[in-house]
């Protein structure tokens, strides 16, 4: 299964970002096998719709989850629409977090968190 | 002619001074284009006659005709329809009205429908033809509101347009199209560097402008400076006075408590009629 994290920067051991529109990079990780791609972050200069953009390439990518510091309103919609799951309010390392959700060390959001 | 007043940085005193030269011409239209909070009804006191909502275009789908193309997504420029899973998602606070989707979309799956977005108002007092927009709480789109009230633009006699703070889109509708625009700022490092920015935006608009230099004994001569080296006119300069701000504390113009300043407007209208007509 592959999930999406939202990363200040392109490896393992970049901090997670909180904003998961406004990210510079995505890393998406396959919990299957262990590898992971960096990806950048289109929809960091939108001017607009940021969380709606972000989550349609997000669902495009054959995410199954995303985990995030904070999710939005729109974000929420898109990806839930996609029925992928959401987890927000992770911190530290983007390996912790993933340590930390193969562990089911995170709750599942059934609303968004920020306005 | 119709004079707009601005600032890039909020606070400097822009209702001030669009309020203070309304009352002080007379026979004189305000336009109160600073819709996400209109104040200048504070101090001018209007019996609005009417009132009027203001609307935008905003996109639904008939499911039945929708084949999941995907082309409204692509034609949005602000992320506000999206297709995701055979489904058309709408995000009208997105929405900037433009019609795009609904021109494009193949299937004519789409329709608009009006969504409401604020209101304007227009009312008098002693002379004065008042107009002002209002944006209802929770929207964000303000230039459709801003673009009504200039719509009601009584050519016959001189106008004020109270402009919105910042230097995107709200301003420029605010501004463009006006014969002068004063520049209303602070002598503080923020005031200086708004200004510098609102002037760059004035200046693409190619609209002649001029600096009123407000609580202009506080702080230091950093506006002065800048104005002499890019040579922007300073048209006034308001001091720091208790009295003034006593008298906004109560919802009064400048003039009303000190009459002196009564002059200082005309003559600060008469500047901005000499330099727009060397200008042009």
């Amino acid at each position: 299964m592959k999930i999406a994290i939202s990363s200040s920067g392109d490896n393992l051991q970049s901090e997670v970002d909180s904003r998961f529109a406004r990210c510079p990079y995505y890393i998406i990780y396959d919990t299957d096998n262990g590898s992971f791609e960096a990806i950048k972050n289109e929809s960091l200069i939108a001017r607009g719709g940021a969380g709606v953009q972000a989550s349609r390439n997000i669902v495009e990518m054959g995410v199954k989850a995303v985990i995030s510091g904070n999710i939005g309103p729109n974000a929420f919609r898109v990806l839930s629409a996609a029925a992928i799951r959401i987890y927000s309010g992770a911190t530290g390392s983007v390996n912790d977090v993933i340590e930390r959700f193969k562990n089911r060390g995170y709750e599942n959001n059934s609303n968004p968190d920020v306005e | 002619m119709i004079i707009s007043v601005a600032s890039g940085k909020g606070g400097t005193g822009k209702t001030t001074v669009a309020v203070n030269l309304a009352l002080s011409l007379g026979d004189i239209q305000l336009l109160d284009c600073d819709v996400e909070e209109p104040n200048c009804h504070i101090f001018i006191k209007p019996a609005f006659h009417e009132k009027k909502a203001v609307f935008i275009p905003v996109p639904e789908v008939y499911k039945d005709k929708c084949t999941a193309c995907g082309v409204c997504q692509e034609v949005c420029e602000f992320n506000a329809i999206t297709v995701v899973n055979k489904e058309v998602l709408i995000f009208p606070e997105l929405c900037h009205g433009c019609g795009s989707c609904t021109f494009f979309c193949p299937e004519k799956a789409i329709y608009e429908k009006d969504k409401e977005i604020g209101i304007v108002e227009s009312g008098a007092r002693n002379g004065i033809k008042f107009v002002h927009g209002k944006l209802n709480i929770g929207m964000m789109m303000s230039p459709p509101v801003i673009r009504e009230v200039k719509k009601h633009i009584d050519k016959k006699i001189d106008v004020i347009i109270d402009a919105p703070p910042g230097t995107s889109c709200p301003l420029i509708t605010a501004i463009k199209d006006t014969d002068f625009v004063i520049l209303v700022t602070e002598p503080t490092p923020f005031g200086l560097n708004d200004l510098t920015l609102a002037v760059e935006v004035v200046r693409k608009l190619d609209i002649p402008s001029g600096v009123i230099i407000n609580r202009s004994d506080l702080g230091d001569s950093r506006i002065d400076k800048y104005c002499e080296k890019e040579n922007i006119p300073v048209l006034m300069r308001i001091p720091f006075d208790r009295r003034i701000a006593e008298a906004y504390s109560r919802g009064e113009a400048i003039i009303e408590s000190l009459p002196e300043y009564r002059s200082k407007f005309r003559r600060l209208y008469e500047e901005t009629e000499k330099i727009k007509s060397s200008t042009t």
